[in-house]
């Protein structure tokens, strides 16, 4: 073999022809089940740190919304003026707001609101959006552009104005599920047309004609084969919508139109610390930052989800 | 391309119908007697009332209504505020703030965004791009209003580096601030959004025979990545104009801004549907026109993108 000059970087490859035995490329398993996108997706996950972190987090906050009482002890609700703007202190390691209730034990009670708008939330927008997008990208014809037009519709009235509106009829009725119903009926476009975008490219596969000439029904061929494979950016766009829908509700709750004073929640005490965010600006932090974290724990899992199920970002 | 831009009018149509007679009975349903609250704990005489509502035409059904306020809005008349004055008036007054506003927001977006979000992509897995990622992760997680209050109290209270308020002198300066609060969110996802797509184009192809043609580093990032990553930026930056000008809603109330959203808010609470419903209309117009304005400059990014 001639000497080559070979530079730093430089690769020689030779082709090395006895090196794999034909029988091996001949026992491939053929009754193995084939990887799934999700198992593969799974392999991916498995080794990314941040999705770990991700899942930790969720599941502790999780933990906190469901049993508060297991973080503390002290009544949220139960404020003295005696003990206005105190600092920390033992047992209350976050001091005292402005009206003496106990900064650590609104925080922990103020998990509870939060994620069950987000998560309640998000499960309408997914119901409304799936539904309207699967059948119009599925049934096609003028059953899509009706569907699109009043998609759009929906999506071109600002967001925040109609959730104001909609609140303000409701005022009287105020409570976790009205924030919900108001997200739900606004935030759904989005998910309809992701699912419509996803069942139009699904919709032409191989797998498709084949359910259908074994006599596959629509519907069966829309639940059974084009649903599931369609699913993937649903899923990634929900979980990062989930925390943006959290924002949204703190928002309302900070215009004053969201959940009611006698429900403890982030939005609410960041509305209310901010007031005195000159004199006390712990106050205004602890809540933020607890809303800040939950929102940060459900995109990054977004984030990681969507790079596993994309075999494009796994490349490098 | 003139069958395509007169294709996309005529669907702005039923959108445009539909978003005002949604917003329309939204208004419409809003709790309470308008004309009477305007009396406020004197009252206010039958009479009074009686004409009131006929000049607002509240005595007619919902739908007939709507018809009338469509109606006026063909002949450029957006009707009259309980106060008296021409809504039109009103919305000369508060939108090129608002816009002023929107615009500076995106501009400022637009520029670190892609900026920041094109060192990143080049830089992918460095110690910039996870800082940049880490970042901009935070500034979307933490709501407006909080970023909103915690910039005003440090750079205009404490620093006294920018007026915390704007009040009425509306200009570059006072603005500043505001637009950088509205458009902190719409920059981290501009940040993700062009990394991810600089990260993805570095790998391809023409990047590849770019380099091999002996083209320099320089032009090849500046012509070739750059331009075919833009696609989704652009899109979302277009999209993003009308949701700012609405979102500003929030900031306006933080700065103390006389823009579109106190005056909507305030119309809202006090039940003004002409108000509301025209200050909205003009919003989904500004929405669905940016909207197609991107799908125009697609054609100029993408050459590969003809409209027949």
């Amino acid at each position: 073999m001639p000497e080559t000059p070979t530079r730093p970087d430089q690769q020689h490859f030779f082709a090395q022809l006895d090196e794999t035995p034909v029988g091996v490329v001949d026992s491939v398993d053929e009754s193995a089940a084939p990887a799934s996108v999700w198992k593969d997706a799974w392999h991916q996950l498995r080794r990314r740190p941040m999705f770990w972190i991700a899942s930790v987090l969720i599941a502790l906050i999780v933990i906190v919304a469901v049993f508060p009482q297991w973080f503390t002890s002290v009544d949220p609700r139960a404020c003295d003026l005696a003990n206005s703007s105190l600092p920390p202190s033992a047992g209350h390691p976050f001091g005292f707001n402005f009206q003496g209730c106990d900064i650590y034990a609104r925080t922990i009670y103020g998990a509870r609101p939060s994620v069950t708008v987000g998560v309640l939330t998000t499960l309408v927008v997914v119901l409304i959006g799936a539904l309207v997008g699967a059948i119009a990208g599925f049934y096609g014809k003028w059953f899509d552009s009706l569907l699109s037009r009043v998609t759009d519709i929906f999506f071109a009235i600002p967001f925040v104005l109609a959730a104001i509106v909609i609140m303000s009829v409701l005022y009287d009725q105020r409570g976790i599920l009205t924030v919900v119903i108001v997200l739900g009926v606004f935030g759904w476009p989005q998910i309809a047309r992701i699912t419509r975008g996803s069942v139009l490219s699904v919709k032409n596969s191989d797998f498709v004609t084949a359910a259908k000439a074994l006599g596959a029904s629509r519907a069966s061929t829309l639940m059974r084969h084009i649903m599931p494979n369609s699913a993937a950016p649903i899923i990634v766009y929900a979980t990062v919508a989930l925390g943006t829908f959290i924002v949204a509700e703190a928002t309302l709750s900070f215009l004053g139109i969201g959940l009611p004073q006698s429900v403890v929640s982030w939005g609410g005490d960041i509305s209310d610390a901010q007031r005195r965010l000159r004199a006390n600006p712990v106050e205004l932090f602890y809540p933020a930052a607890a809303l800040a974290l939950t929102v940060l724990s459900f995109i990054m899992m977004g984030d990681v989800v969507r790079d596993a199920l994309d075999p494009k970002a796994r490349k490098r | 391309m003139a069958w395509y831009v007169g294709r996309r009018f005529l669907q702005l149509i039923p959108v445009f119908l539909g978003a005002t007679l949604l917003i329309y009975a939204m208004v419409f349903l809003l709790p309470g007697d308008p004309i009477l609250a305007l009396g406020g704990d004197r009252g206010i005489s039958d009479a009074l009332a009686e004409r009131l509502r006929e000049r607002y035409n509240l005595d007619e059904p919902f739908l007939v209504q709507y018809l009338l306020y469509l109606k006026g809005i063909f002949s450029l008349d957006f009707g009259i505020t309980f106060s008296g004055e021409e809504v039109i008036d009103v919305m000369k007054r508060v939108f090129p703030v608002t816009f002023q506003l929107a615009v500076m927001a995106l501009l400022f977006e637009g520029i670190f965004g892609i900026g920041f979000g094109l060192i990143a992509g080049l830089r992918k897995g460095k110690l910039f791009d996870s800082t940049a990622l880490v970042l901009s992760l935070i500034v979307i997680a933490v709501p407006t209003f909080v970023i909103g209050f915690v910039l005003q109290f440090v750079v205009g209270v404490k620093l006294g580096w920018l007026p915390p308020t704007v009040g009425s002198n509306v200009n570059f300066k006072t603005l500043l601030m505001p637009a950088i609060v509205l458009g902190a969110v719409s920059f981290a996802y501009v940040l993700r959004l062009t990394r991810t797509s600089v990260a993805e184009n570095l790998s391809a192809d023409y990047v590849r025979t770019a380099t091999a043609k002996g083209v320099s580093r320089s032009r090849v990032i500046n012509v070739h990545v750059l331009r075919n990553s833009l696609i989704p930026v652009v899109t979302f930056l277009g999209a993003d104009l009308g949701s700012l000008m609405a979102g500003a809603i929030i900031t306006e109330g933080i700065f103390n801004i006389n823009g579109v959203g106190g005056t909507l808010y305030r119309a809202i609470i006090q039940g003004q549907a002409p108000t509301v419903v025209s200050l909205t209309t003009v919003l989904v117009i500004v929405y669905i026109l940016s909207n197609l304005l991107v799908d125009l400059l697609y054609a100029v990014l993408d050459p590969r993108i003809r409209y027949a």
